[in-house]
């Protein structure tokens, strides 16, 4: 059996792509194996690390994942939580045993501690095989977001928003003074400003649109600028 | 087929636009043509032109068309009332309902619906000009807009036919040889592994015939699968796609 690799660190592919030959190499990511051969499932970037070959997808929407941290919006109220949308095909659920950390007085309508509308940052802590999400905010970080803004952007471009070692939101938290919560799902919440906000979202938007030139933080830096005092 | 085979399709060796049997009409690709869709593409060949917009993974509804195994393939066919020279009834028609079908059975046999339970995805295709061949050009459109879309697929699909004119193949029939012709043979295929997702047919041809239109389609699949394959990533490579 002869053992090939037909891409490199960094190609863009697309479904149906042959990306290996051979049982030398293992799928990941949206890659599958075809009898012998690794085929590529979406049109996506191209990591190899050792004998894993990786496609990262450069479009589409949010696909959750456990772990995940994610921004949603409370659509609904039922009997034992919240529906919320997370822009992803999959409708995810917060039951309220898992949205604080402290116990909840039950003579307390639901609808007092978070409404329909409210935008909450929470952890996915379970995905089903039919594509039931199950949220939680029981953990630090994750809480209900009051006042502030969302923005949305392409869930393939978020780690383009936090950088390397979150190198580019520090810039966007360093320079617009303002309080930045980055769901993977694909929406940045911002509280601050209405000045710095209206910059930032530019900023935001400049990072989406040229995700992936050189010399991007500059870019960034330069426009900000303006509202750094 | 109003096909009596008297009228003259071949002159000198070449079809009236003065393409050779084996040429294909002049394509032209272009992916995200539609910013509020999830993916979308325009297909043009020859003056057919055909757009397609893809929406979702997104919630099913009605509720009760929900699968928990696989998503829901919802492909909508429309040929606007301006395509043609004279002027067709707007709404859906028989004809338009037979080839959503077509395309959702072309389609769906590529698309890993698995990885999306209890979903729906909408694939709206909109031919907005006509000049034969119009559910190949729409095939096209909406499988170059499911793979910008990101949607899961096996493979690309895609899509040309062939006919006989004046007793002899050729390769992609436009409007007075579809009229005229003998016979018209539109099929699709998943190129890496041949594998054909639609075939239709009417008309009359032998078996050897039958034959050599198959292998003529094959060729310009493959042909058609290249230039697929370069709109869909142009895009990207515009945006710096490639560190």
């Amino acid at each position: 059996m002869t053992e090939k690799i037909n891409v490199k660190h960094g190609d863009i592919v697309v479904p149906g792509d042959i990306l290996a030959e051979g049982m030398d190499f293992l799928p990941s990511g949206n890659a599958i194996r075809e009898d012998n051969k690794i085929i590529s499932t979406s049109l996506g970037l191209i990591n190899v690390k050792g004998h894993v070959i990786k496609v990262i997808p450069l479009s589409g929407r949010y696909v959750p994942k456990q772990r995940d941290a994610v921004i949603g919006k409370v659509t609904d109220v039922s009997k034992y939580g919240w529906n919320v949308e997370i822009k992803s095909p999959f409708e995810a659920e917060l039951n309220v045993l898992d949205a604080f950390a402290r116990r909840v007085d039950k003579r307390v309508p639901l609808t007092k501690m978070i409404d329909v509308g409210e935008y909450v940052f929470a952890e996915i802590y379970d995905v089903s095989k039919q594509g039931y999400v199950k949220l939680s905010m029981k953990n630090r970080p994750y809480q209900k977001l009051s006042g502030g803004i969302t923005i949305e952007v392409s869930p393939s471009k978020i780690p383009r928003i936090i950088g390397k070692q979150g190198s580019m939101i520090k810039v966007l938290k360093e320079y617009s003074k303002c309080q930045i919560i980055v769901g993977q799902n694909g929406w940045v919440w911002v509280k601050g400003d209405a000045e710095k906000i209206v910059a930032l979202s530019k900023a935001i938007k400049l990072i989406e649109e040229k995700s992936h030139t050189h010399g991007l933080t500059d870019k960034v830096k330069e426009l900000l600028t303006e509202v750094k005092k | 087929m109003a096909g009596s085979g008297n009228e003259k399709l071949i002159v000198n060796g070449k079809r009236l636009d003065g393409r050779k049997l084996n040429e294909m009409r002049p394509i032209s690709i272009k992916s995200g043509v539609i910013p509020s869709a999830d993916g979308s593409a325009e297909f043009k060949i020859g003056d057919t032109i055909a757009i397609a917009g893809v929406y979702g993974p997104r919630k099913m509804h009605p509720r009760r068309l929900q699968d928990s195994t696989k998503a829901y393939l919802n492909v909508i066919y429309t040929m606007d009332s301006f395509a043609t020279t004279e002027r067709n009834r707007p709404g859906p028609s028989r004809r338009s309902k037979e080839i959503s079908m077509v395309m959702k059975n072309a389609l769906s046999e590529a698309i890993i619906l698995e990885k999306y339970p209890n979903a729906k995805i909408d694939v709206f295709v909109e031919v907005i000009n006509a000049n034969a061949g119009t559910r190949t050009a729409a095939i096209n459109a909406a499988s170059i807009a499911l793979a910008d879309a990101g949607i899961e697929m096996k493979d690309l699909v895609t899509s040309i036919a062939a006919g006989k004119i004046n007793g002899k193949i050729a390769l992609d029939l436009f409007q007075p040889e579809d009229n005229f012709g003998e016979g018209d043979l539109p099929i699709a295929i998943m190129p890496r592994n041949e594998k054909i997702t639609l075939m239709q047919f009417d008309g009359n041809l032998t078996k050897k015939e039958f034959k050599e239109a198959m292998e003529l389609c094959k060729k310009g699949c493959k042909e058609l699968y290249k230039m697929q394959k370069k709109a869909i990533v142009k895009r990207f490579k515009e945006q710096g796609g490639a560190e």
